[in-house]
């Protein structure tokens, strides 16, 4: 589904890839689209419930195998937030029969590349690898799924790193902190209000026994699907995974309980703190997510309005914040129309010099009433559409994209063969019906605001110019 | 026969399997003067194209630092007779990605289209626009500038952007690598530098196009002599002076970051080098290797001292950087500093094991096929052979030249290429 485009990351995963060309500047965010390739994909069910899903790709000689557990951060109880993508890091511990650090070796010298990612609704494990070692692979990830070592000596110097990744990515990001504490406020009993990585305190007082907990909880292969995309056999794969996971026994999973978030009954406004030099404005409007493919609405109207409002460059936010009233330095939308718990539509920028927060909030709220009032053109229906279609096909260019969909889609509860619906549903979305969601969902009792107070670094830390620029 | 034995023929057998395993790479110039590189795909209606300029920030005038990024931002905000949203709109009404960016040596920009003639046809009549007729409209340059101003202020308050320009600098000095945009240098910029450094660089000779994708030959050449036939025919490339190294020196920044940030590095390697192969073998088992380099069990499997530690070569038309970088809790940083730099000057001394060179291998051509299974990982090296000139079978080629390297082969290249004499130091944050 559409990239968030918030500067928080959607999902942890086990290594942060650093970047190459720290220096090349990006120009323009391609828009993500919610997509499906045109292929056919395959699917059986092992005795022990275990799904597995396989989706041909003859273009090259490898092969992405991931592993979903219907189990993240919201099923997760207070006092031991983060235990989700913790355990994530302890799968990579060793199990009896594959010692710590054996699972990257024997990836590594497969000629492959592995990783790990946990969601608020999902923990996925994948591999991408030359198509001759996918059986290995799944042996490799049946083994772990139900013989986790979890050694405490492990788990002393894995929820160290854990605690380092928090700070590199939460503490010290201002805007992550930022929509870290509008997520904690915009839901006050839904599980989603708590970060994916956890809280700091809780990750200091995580024993073992929370991460054992949770793997026994979780880890069986009812809870579980296997998705395998690449130039393979449907039906060689299915004999793989009878073979390798096959043998694992189901075993009774938790009652989850829905904690549905009671209505909310006005505005919230937070301010953050932090060091920074950019005001940033965050809005985020409680809005519904798919639940019915065949039925709903309203979901697929708000996906294209935020295609409408951020889609691309000449989008309403572009042309109108940031290139004619030069309000913006930046300013985009972004919504998510699947998800296990409940949905937002965020606004979000940062106001250009000379202008306020404020300023900038009253002008994406102006966007937004101008879109209740007057509707969307045709032409910009039209041209959100184009871009949908074309990312349909731009996604089969990618081996782990398609692998990702599919997985994405099951782990919300949606049969990833209702894809196809999805995207007619999406194509049939209206003018009109664009213009009811927009008055619908986005009034002031479904809203919470937050605002990034930039804070100057003390005059040590800055920067000494123009002296130190070379030239 | 020993494992090993078994090992080494079972690698052998895989490369030459491998070998000859690249895409076909087409290459000609177009009329214009500009060299293209071509590799015909029909399995996605999917057209590719890059087109790189020797035109990245070290070809910025002395005080015009920002310029490269700039103008690179404003080609497709305006050209004649389509204004800035006109373009955005025509692109996204037939679902074209324009992106694109600037590096040291390159400015790029970078087009996905469908294939279909009603849907690459207006796309490529944009593009073509783009490379021919760029306007840099005035409104638009002061806008942006402002936008550059507010992102690099923003960006100077961060520790990681503070670091790697303290790094650059230590590094390389007055040399153009070392230079960088400051708010300061944008604002004064001027229509007018936009303007020149656009002649200077944004033309014919020092051009590279790269196509990947569903389109016949004919076609390709076609497209080529179109997309360059506007580009000036001169001056042609004219090359970046070689960095002098620089002698060691550590340098340190206060900042209220909670984790330290530190870098380690120096100018290492050129695009083209022969000893490419070696490096990229020994980097493997040092930092790159993913969570199997001696780095990451020290620095974090073993000590939980970060959750990102990494080294590698970023080889650039000149001497470009080999760095070791990672992230700890502020109290921490020395400590971190100390284990890096032992488990760099060990392996500077012993080389990898046989073991470790194995496994370096076993991954770097085992994993070719994962290079190269996408149009667009295809495209990503495509344009890079062309730009920097390197033979058309370096793909080929590649596993053979990973599976022939020794122990010895990279422990003297390691002893060439990073000397602990040069090295520079940067830590951010630190207690």
């Amino acid at each position: 589904m559409p990239a968030q485009t918030t500067d928080t990351p959607k999902f942890y995963q086990k290594r942060f890839m650093p970047m190459r060309h720290a220096r090349l500047i990006p120009l323009l965010l391609a828009l993500a689209v919610p997509a499906n390739g045109l292929a056919e994909t395959f699917e059986r069910q092992l005795a022990n419930g275990l799904r597995v899903i396989v989706k041909e790709d003859h273009r090259a000689p490898t092969a992405a195998h991931m592993v979903w557990y219907r189990a993240g951060s919201m099923d997760e109880t207070n006092g031991s937030t983060g235990v989700a993508h913790v355990l994530e890091h302890m799968m990579f511990k060793g199990t009896p029969s594959a010692g710590p650090g054996e699972f990257n070796r024997r990836v590594a010298a497969a000629g492959g590349r592995d990783n790990a990612f946990t969601s608020r609704d999902y923990t996925a494990y994948f591999q991408q690898v030359p198509k001759q070692k996918l059986s290995e692979m799944m042996q490799l990830e049946a083994d772990r799924m139900r013989h986790l070592t979890l050694d405490p000596r492990e788990f002393a110097q894995e929820i160290k790193v854990v605690m380092e990744e928090r700070r590199l990515r939460t503490d010290d990001q201002p805007q992550s902190l930022l929509f870290e504490q509008l997520t904690a406020v915009a839901f006050q009993t839904h599980p989603y209000r708590v970060p994916i990585i956890g809280w700091m305190n809780d990750l200091e007082h995580l024993a073992p026994a929370d991460a054992r907990r949770w793997y026994e909880r979780w880890y069986a292969p009812n809870n579980a699907y296997v998705v395998v995309v690449g130039d393979l056999d449907h039906q060689v794969v299915f004999e793989l995974a009878e073979e390798h996971y096959g043998p694992l026994e189901a075993r009774p999973l938790p009652v989850r309980k829905p904690q549905d978030e009671p209505p909310q009954l006005g505005i919230r406004r937070l301010t953050v703190k932090a060091p920074a030099d950019l005001p940033v404005v965050m809005m985020a409007y409680k809005a519904p997510v798919i639940r019915d493919v065949d039925q709903d609405v309203d979901p697929y109207a708000l996906e294209m309005l935020a295609a409408v409002l951020a889609g691309h460059d000449a989008a309403r936010f572009s042309r109108h914040l940031v290139r004619q009233q030069r309000l913006a330095v930046v300013a985009s939308a972004s919504y998510d129309s699947t998800a296990r718990g409940p949905g937002i539509f965020y606004l979000h920028g940062s106001p250009s010099e000379g202008r306020t927060a404020a300023e900038l909030e009253a002008g994406l709220r102006a966007e937004i009433a101008d879109v209740q009032q007057h509707g969307v053109a045709a032409d910009e229906l039209a041209r959100a559409k184009a871009q949908l279609i074309a990312g349909q096909i731009y996604k089969r260019d990618s081996i782990f994209a398609q692998a990702m969909e599919i997985g994405q889609l099951e782990a919300v509860g949606i049969p990833h063969a209702l894809n196809r619906r999805m995207i007619d549903k999406l194509q049939e979305v209206t003018a009109e019906q664009i213009r009811v969601v927009a008055a619908k969902y986005f009034r002031d009792e479904q809203l919470t605001v937050a605002q990034l107070d930039p804070q100057p670094l003390p005059l040590a830390s800055r920067p000494a110019s123009p002296s130190t620029a070379r030239h | 026969m020993t494992p090993f034995k078994l090992l080494l023929l079972s690698f052998l057998a895989l490369t030459m399997e491998l070998a000859h395993a690249g895409p076909k790479i087409q290459h000609w110039q177009s009329s214009s003067g500009a060299r293209v590189f071509f590799v015909e795909n029909h399995t996605l209606p999917i057209l590719d194209l890059q087109v790189d300029f020797a035109a990245g920030t070290a070809y910025e005038p002395a005080g015009r630092a920002g310029v490269a990024s700039l103008t690179r931002a404003l080609i497709d905000l305006g050209v004649a007779g389509i204004d800035e949203t006109q373009i955005a709109s025509r692109l996204a009404d037939v679902g074209a990605r324009l992106s694109g960016g600037v590096d040291m040596d390159r400015a790029s920009v970078v087009l996905r289209t469908l294939s279909m003639a009603d849907k690459r046809g207006p796309a490529l009549d944009i593009l073509r626009a783009i490379l021919s007729t760029p306007q840099f409209p005035a409104a638009v340059l002061d806008r942006e500038k402002a936008r550059t101003v507010a992102a690099l202020k923003e960006a100077l308050t961060r520790p990681d952007t503070l670091a790697s320009r303290a790094f650059w600098s230590a590094m390389y000095g007055s040399h153009p690598y070392g230079s960088y945009a400051t708010p300061e240098s944008v604002s004064s910029l001027e229509r007018a530098d936009v303007a020149a450094f656009h002649a200077a660089n944004y033309t014919a000779p020092r051009a590279t196009v790269a196509i990947v994708g569903d389109l016949e030959r004919a076609q390709a050449e076609a497209l080529a002599d179109e997309l360059t036939a506007a580009l000036p025919s001169a001056p042609a490339m004219r090359g970046v002076a070689a960095p002098t190294v620089p002698a060691a020196s550590e340098h340190r920044i206060a900042h209220p970051a909670l984790q330290a940030h530190l870098l380690l590095g120096l100018p290492a390697l050129k695009r083209g080098d022969p000893d490419f192969f070696p490096l990229a073998v020994g980097n493997y088992s040092l930092g790159g290797g993913g969570f199997v380099s001696r780095l990451m069990k020290e620095v974090r499997d073993q000590r939980g001292l970060a959750y990102s530690v990494h080294s590698y070569f970023h080889p650039l038309a000149q001497l470009g950087p080999f760095q070791i970088g990672l992230q700890t809790k502020k109290a921490q940083a020395n400590e971190a500093l100390k284990l890096t730099r032992a488990v760099l000057s060990n392996f500077l001394e012993q080389g990898p094991s046989e073991v470790e060179l194995q496994a370096a291998k076993e991954n770097l051509v085992g994993s070719f096929p994962l290079r190269l299974d996408s149009n667009r990982k295809i495209l990503d090296s495509v344009a890079m052979i062309g730009f920097y000139q390197l033979p058309l079978d370096y793909l080929d080629l590649y596993p053979e030249n990973i599976a022939r390297v020794t122990a010895a082969e990279v422990k003297a290249a390691f002893s060439r290429h990073v000397r602990p004499e040069h090295l520079v130091t940067v830590v951010v944050a630190a207690e």
